[in-house]
């Protein structure tokens, strides 16, 4: 069945060359880890992607409940927590994937890096892949304030007092950030929504993209 | 066991599918509950809710009866008002309509419409309702209006949650 509706759309849209130029490649034998155990360390890649995949999964769900307003944030996740099903599963994958995102991009970081990987052609890749982690300590920092309890409250305090403390522009940032000259409330959680929902993650696909073209361009590093 | 064999392709293809299905619908599964939790809650049957309408005062001319009551909305709490047209019918039988037109859900209200006079009268689509709450053919209502269950609490008017006219 399956089969039959696949055949009838790539028989008229030849889809087949599309998705093999994608999926369908060899893996270089240094990179397996059934020929070589150590070759482990090139998982940390494939596992960021598949956290962030959960992620951007259980995010989308999450919204169905959550309100980003100082009045419902923190009622609206102890509802979804407490009396719908599955909620605390829900959350839990998002609030603990978002800790393993940074540990397993940490990770492919620590590979690249010992292996010389980002050398010479792949120097534009680091540079991407640099883009990207800083986009994710950024989801992680906006995240942070969404629940709006104390622990989210005050580190929201002191992180717009750190950017505050920019050079000249510090203070136009921080009102830039927090929607107010003094006031870290209703404008700073609907920023920081959207900020989390909207633009990073728009960033963070846009970036994501060009980093796995040029794996594909470039193809994996040679064995050291 | 059967003539045909399994390839190693074959085997391997089933395995590694099978493993992440298994994998993938562990991941969907608790996000999927959690999206249809309120299509499989099942809401609690209203309590009645006492009105300031004094029974004895109920005549054969419909009155408009607003009530009040504390309305729980996943993480919202809020007082609402209902509406309901209260009246007496002819073998002094207390009958409390529910204003909310079958047709798309405005609101009616009675006698309203100079060329229909002593009818229930819907202003988004002209629906018509006869006294007694029935849809007049020819009008866009498909069905009666609803009928609050309702108990006498010490004189007063208790109204339960509106409910579909069987058989009407």
């Amino acid at each position: 069945m399956l089969n039959k509706i696949y055949d009838w759309v790539d028989e008229r849209l030849d889809i087949t060359p599309l998705w093999r130029d994608i999926a369908d490649h060899e893996v270089p034998e240094h990179v397996n880890p059934a020929h070589h155990f150590s070759a482990f360390v090139y998982c940390f890649g494939g596992l960021t992607f598949f956290v962030t995949v959960i992620q951007i999964l259980s995010g989308m769900f999450l919204t169905m409940y959550y309100v980003p307003d100082i009045k419902n944030a923190w009622e609206s996740i102890y509802y979804l927590q407490n009396e719908v099903a599955f909620g605390q599963i829900v959350r839990g994958m998002h609030h603990w994937g978002a800790s393993l995102v940074i540990v397993m991009m940490f990770l492919h970081t620590l590979r690249v890096f010992f292996q010389g990987a980002y050398k010479k052609p792949r120097e534009l890749n680091w540079i991407v892949g640099v883009l990207i982690f800083f986009v994710m300590l950024a989801l992680g920092l906006t995240g942070y304030l969404l629940p709006w309890d104390m622990k989210a409250l005050f580190a929201t305090k002191v992180t717009i007092t750190i950017i505050e403390s920019v050079p000249f522009i510090g203070e136009y940032l921080k009102i830039l950030i927090a929607g107010h000259s003094d006031i870290i409330g209703a404008q700073t959680i609907t920023r920081f929504f959207a900020i989390h929902v909207f633009f990073l993650p728009a960033a963070l696909f846009a970036l994501m993209a060009a980093h796995f073209l040029m794996i594909r361009k470039q193809g994996i590093s040679g064995p050291l | 066991m059967s003539k045909q064999r399994v390839t190693r392709r074959q085997f391997l293809n089933y395995t590694l599918t099978g493993v992440g299905g298994f994998m993938a619908a562990g991941m969907l599964m608790p996000m999927v509950r959690f999206a249809v939790d309120p299509v499989l809650k099942h809401n609690a049957a209203g309590d009645y809710v006492v009105t300031k309408q004094k029974i004895d005062e109920i005549t054969n001319e419909p009155v408009r009866v607003d009530f009040s009551f504390e309305q729980k909305d996943a993480w919202y709490t809020s007082e609402v008002t209902n509406t309901a047209w209260v009246y007496k019918d002819e073998n002094g039988e207390i009958v409390a309509l529910s204003p909310v037109c079958k047709h798309l859900g405005c609101t009616v209200d009675w006698n309203t419409d100079a060329t229909h006079p002593e009818h229930f009268f819907c202003p988004c689509h002209n629906g018509l309702y006869t006294k007694d709450g029935v849809n007049v053919p020819g009008t866009p209502p498909a069905a009666p209006l609803d009928v609050y269950p309702y108990k006498d609490v010490d004189g007063y008017l208790a109204l339960g949650k509106a409910e579909p006219r069987k058989g009407a």
